[in-house]
């Protein structure tokens, strides 16, 4: 082989300043937002706003420098669309803060939850270097994420709220455990899934030209299947239910290529909703709440609330502070998309469903940059969750889906979900930034020096076969 | 692994593409419903707390808005609210609207197409939207006039100009005070309505417009219109017997004057309201016939324009006697107040019936005028010889008959009583329907618990009195 001519380095461009230059703007929007609230409701600005403003830019100027310094190759686009949507939902639970007399002061405890969040993404960015490192304990891992799933069947420890048993409380605080069992779960399927894709893939029999897998390997979805049916018949929550499922047979699909997966996975989805709607008696509600809302005004008020907001609000929106998201019950944290909506108009909750489409998009593009197989299934994974979740729970407050009590990713109040989905993006950058830094692609032959070339490129696909 | 990742993908996009059309969905088709829906609060608090226009009588604003502190920006209030609720109707959070704060909504809400260019001004200069504001026809004193007429008896009076069909005066008794309904205070206001919804007075009925009963004699006018359309004169010879034994039956009508032998003149039939007279002419004129002359004065058909009437009936297939009992108002025939004011505006305005209106004009609130009412001719009841003949007749109802407490002094006025039994266990109404030359009106009077005896003369002389009283305030 000519070896001097095959030693290609392909290095992508960095791109930290325009990441800068983003986060400075995303951080401006939030903080827009903020600064538009009290002139629209107030007329001034507080008078603390530097100190507000000092805050939210140090936040996110911080965690740009951690990325510039720790994962100089990662995404560039990532963080800013983060800081974007947690910079609205903040400005949006403080703008639903002055609605009740008094007025409340629950943005502080949720940007408190942001700076966990960042740090907690600090350390796993500090910390886990490769990614790699996570495919260790494939079992444990699944036990431990099950367990979590779980945990708030506990008697004692698990408590019920709006319908649905899924937090936990535990010295004082409540926490949704299901949002970290997203994470552990998601590493937990990649690795072994990585170990096992062989013999899924390979072994079975084939049908109408799908191939479909032996009963024996049937046990891991088994379980899964069981897992989620107990979740929502137990926890009555449809979402996780869904999520985890999906999560589980989108990754199996993946790891594996067989679409007879995918399709069996899709069927058991279609068995045990049916089962659900045939028996749980909170699905039923919720199916008749999304077809026929007006049926039972009293029963289906958030749900019609949030579609009144919609038309109240129109295309543009009645502006920061100036219509009534305080109308729909849970406005912050399950339907804090409608108050977007109201408030910004349907082209604002359009814009804020595009930055989650980037996010989506650029997470599935560094699965398919990845270079290892453990890689490109937890990218994939996290990514697919979080477009499930965001699929799952705008669809359901835009009634384009029953509703499903799950939290809008980076924006609804709430800590769990605020500390988990920043834990995501984390691992997502460390993922990006062991695909794109340099990397050789073929070693060069003993002794042969040759000539080094250089591409340097912009676009992770532009590389790929 | 790639292929699959790039199908996930495709289904992420998917995902997100049904989000993106659904809201799009939301915005284009959908939201102009959920805006419209009546339990929908963002739209109802938003409209309740706007800046209204005013609905006036003459210069004076009987119903206007007026800076509210608290929940809402904006109160409505009326002034003389009882007297003129009949008008306005009421405007309310709970209760909807009545009257023409229904029919004129989006005129004074702001929100009719003809403001279009005013509120794309105030968008453009950020000036709070305000709504036009409605000029009525109704002559304040004429409303007065005919309230006091009333006295607290219950029932209504409709006065109308017979050129135009313009409402000088709309009155029904008992009546409400919408402001106890438009109150701010959501609690109060739900406790009027209750009481007034409980009332066995039925206080929120209009008994002008909305309310039919049956019109007694005074449904001789049609009577004599078509027959006068069939070719009888005044002076024509009816037969008028003390009694008559109805066809096919065994009830027998009497009167209760003497009708002046056993055949009488037209003329002088309807002056002393001779019943066997008018019910054996009804016989010979027909159940058609008769329907087709009430039809043209406007009955069997909702008044339409501004005033949201109620249709006036005649009965649809009456047999013989029934026919007979129609021709004297009695049977199944049933009219408004409104109707029988028609009936006299159609008489004295040479045969033509002119549509009712309650609204001259509307304006912006910059006083620029968005729309005016033009009279406009609602049917040929009569030609207008025969018209002529019928008003002479009802001038001699003044004159020399049952009218005569209707007179007024120095002005040609001409008219028709009447007493209806609806019902034996309770009072008879009291009716009369009469116009005067000069000015230019015709007025009904019902009175429903007039406490009388059933003599004809009753009608007349309860009834009389304020339709005298109403045409005084309009000289």
């Amino acid at each position: 082989m000519s070896a001097a001519a095959n030693e290609t380095v392909v290095v992508y461009r960095k791109r930290r300043n325009v990441e800068l230059a983003m986060v400075l703007f995303a951080v401006a929007l939030g903080l827009g937002g903020w600064a538009l609230t009290n002139l629209n409701l107030y007329g001034t600005i507080p008078t603390d706003w530097p100190i507000v403003v000092a805050i939210w830019v140090a936040l996110g100027v911080a965690t740009h420098a951690l990325v510039r310094w720790k994962l100089p190759y990662a995404d560039p686009l990532l963080l800013p669309c983060v800081l974007l949507l947690n910079g609205l939902g903040l400005a949006m639970i403080h703008r639903i803060d002055q609605i009740p007399e008094p007025i409340r002061h629950d943005a502080r405890t949720q940007l408190i939850w942001t700076v966990l969040g960042m740090v907690l993404f600090g350390l796993t960015v500090v910390f886990l270097g490769d990614h790699r490192r996570l495919q260790r304990f494939p079992y444990l891992l699944f036990l431990a994420g099950l367990a979590l799933l779980l945990l708030p069947l506990v008697p004692g420890l698990g408590r019920e709220q709006y319908g649905s048993r899924i937090w936990i409380r535990f010295l004082g605080y409540s926490f949704q455990p299901a949002e970290v069992a997203k994470i552990v779960l998601a590493i937990a399927f990649a690795a072994y899934l990585v170990e096992k894709r062989e013999v899924l893939a390979l072994a079975g029999w084939r049908f109408g030209g799908i191939g479909f897998p032996r009963m024996r390997d049937l046990g891991p979805i088994a379980i899964m299947w069981v897992a989620s049916l107990a979740v929502l018949v137990y926890e009555n929550d449809l979402g996780t239910s869904l999520l985890f499922f999906g999560l589980f047979v989108m990754m199996l699909y993946v790891a594996t290529e067989r679409v007879g997966w995918a399709i069996l996975g899709v069927l058991l989805t279609l068995v045990g909703g049916w089962g659900a709607f045939t028996f749980a008696g909170h699905v039923r509600v919720r199916v008749s709440a999304w077809l026929h809302p007006f049926e039972d005004f009293d029963q289906n008020l958030q749900i019609i609330s949030a579609q009144f907001g919609y038309a109240w609000g129109g295309l543009t929106g009645r502006g920061w502070g100036l219509g009534r998201p305080g109308l729909t019950p849970l406005a912050k944290s399950d339907f804090i998309a409608a108050a977007i909506g109201e408030e910004l108009g349907i082209l604002g909750l359009m814009a804020v469903i595009m930055v989650f489409a980037l996010i989506i998009a650029r997470g599935l593009r560094m699965a398919l940059a990845a270079h290892d197989p453990f890689g490109k299934l937890l990218a994939a994974g996290l990514s697919f969750v979080f477009a499930l979740q965001v699929f799952a729970i705008i669809g359901g407050v835009t009634r384009l889906l029953p509703l499903t009590g799950l939290t809008t990713p980076f924006m609804s109040q709430g800590g769990s979900s605020l500390i988990a989905n920043w834990v995501i993006i984390a691992i997502l950058l460390v993922i990006s930034q062991m695909a794109r830094r340099p990397v050789r692609t073929s070693t060069p032959a003993d002794g042969d020096t040759g000539d080094q070339i250089t591409v340097r490129a912009d676009d992770l696909t532009q590389v790929i076969a | 692994m790639n292929a699959p990742i790039r199908r996930v993908a495709i289904v992420a996009a998917l995902m997100i593409f049904a989000l993106l059309a659904n809201t799009t969905w939301i915005s284009l088709v959908r939201s102009d419903s959920l805006n419209a829906h009546p339990l929908n609060r963002r739209t109802r608090d938003a409209e309740f707390a706007s800046f209204r226009g005013a609905i006036l009588v003459g210069n004076s604003a009987v119903a206007q808005t007026i800076p509210n502190e608290g929940r809402f920006a904006y109160r409505r209030t009326y002034l003389n609210g009882d007297l003129y609720a009949p008008i306005t109707g009421h405007y309310s959070y709970d209760f909807a609207r009545s009257g023409l704060e229904q029919v004129y909504n989006t005129e004074l809400a702001g929100t009719d197409n003809s403001q279009f260019v005013d509120r794309f001004v105030d968008m453009v200069t950020g000036a709070k939207r305000q709504g036009a504001s409605i000029g009525t026809t109704v002559v304040a004193k004429a409303q007065q006039a005919a309230w006091d007429g009333l006295a607290g008896r219950k029932g209504a009076v409709v006065a109308l100009d017979w050129r135009t069909g313009a409402v000088l005066a709309m009155v029904s008794t008992p009546s409400y005070d919408p402001n106890t309904l438009a109150s701010t205070d959501l609690t109060e206001a739900t406790a009027s309505w209750k009481a007034l919804q409980a009332s066995t007075d039925r206080p929120m009925a209009n008994r002008a417009s909305r309310e039919i009963y049956p019109p007694g004699s005074t449904f001789k006018l049609v009577t004599a219109a078509a027959a006068l359309d069939k070719g009888l004169r005044p002076t024509t010879q009816l037969d008028s017997p003390s009694s008559f034994t109805l066809p096919q039956s065994s009830v027998v009508l009497t009167n209760e004057v003497d009708c002046g032998g056993t055949t009488t003149t037209l003329q002088h039939a309807l002056e002393i309201s001779c019943n066997t007279a008018f019910a054996k002419l009804g016989l010979t004129i027909g159940a058609d016939d008769l329907r087709t002359q009430a039809q043209r004065f406007g009955f069997d058909s909702a008044v339409g324009g501004d005033l949201n009437a109620v249709a006036s009936k005649f009965p649809a297939a009456p047999d013989a006697p029934q026919t007979a009992l129609s021709s004297i108002g009695q049977f199944d025939v049933a009219a408004s107040p409104l109707q029988m004011a028609m009936v006299a505006a159609g008489i004295a305005n040479d045969g033509t019936v002119m549509e009712p209106y309650l609204v001259q004009e509307v304006r912006s609130p910059s006083l620029a005028l968005l729309s005016s009412h033009q009279p406009t001719q609602l049917s040929e009841a009569m030609t207008a010889s025969n018209a002529r003949f019928l008003q002479d007749m009802m001038v001699g109802v003044v004159t020399d008959g049952t009218g005569g407490p209707a007179a007024v002094s120095g002005v040609r006025v001409g008219g028709k009583t009447g007493t209806a039994q609806s019902d034996p266990d309770r009072p008879p109404y009291a009716w009369f329907v009469g116009f005067a030359e000069d000015p230019e009106v015709a007025i009904a009077v019902f009175i429903e618990d007039a406490n009388i005896e059933r003599a004809e003369i009753a009608g007349g002389r309860l009834a009389g009195p304020t339709f005298k009283a109403v045409v005084e305030a309009l000289r």
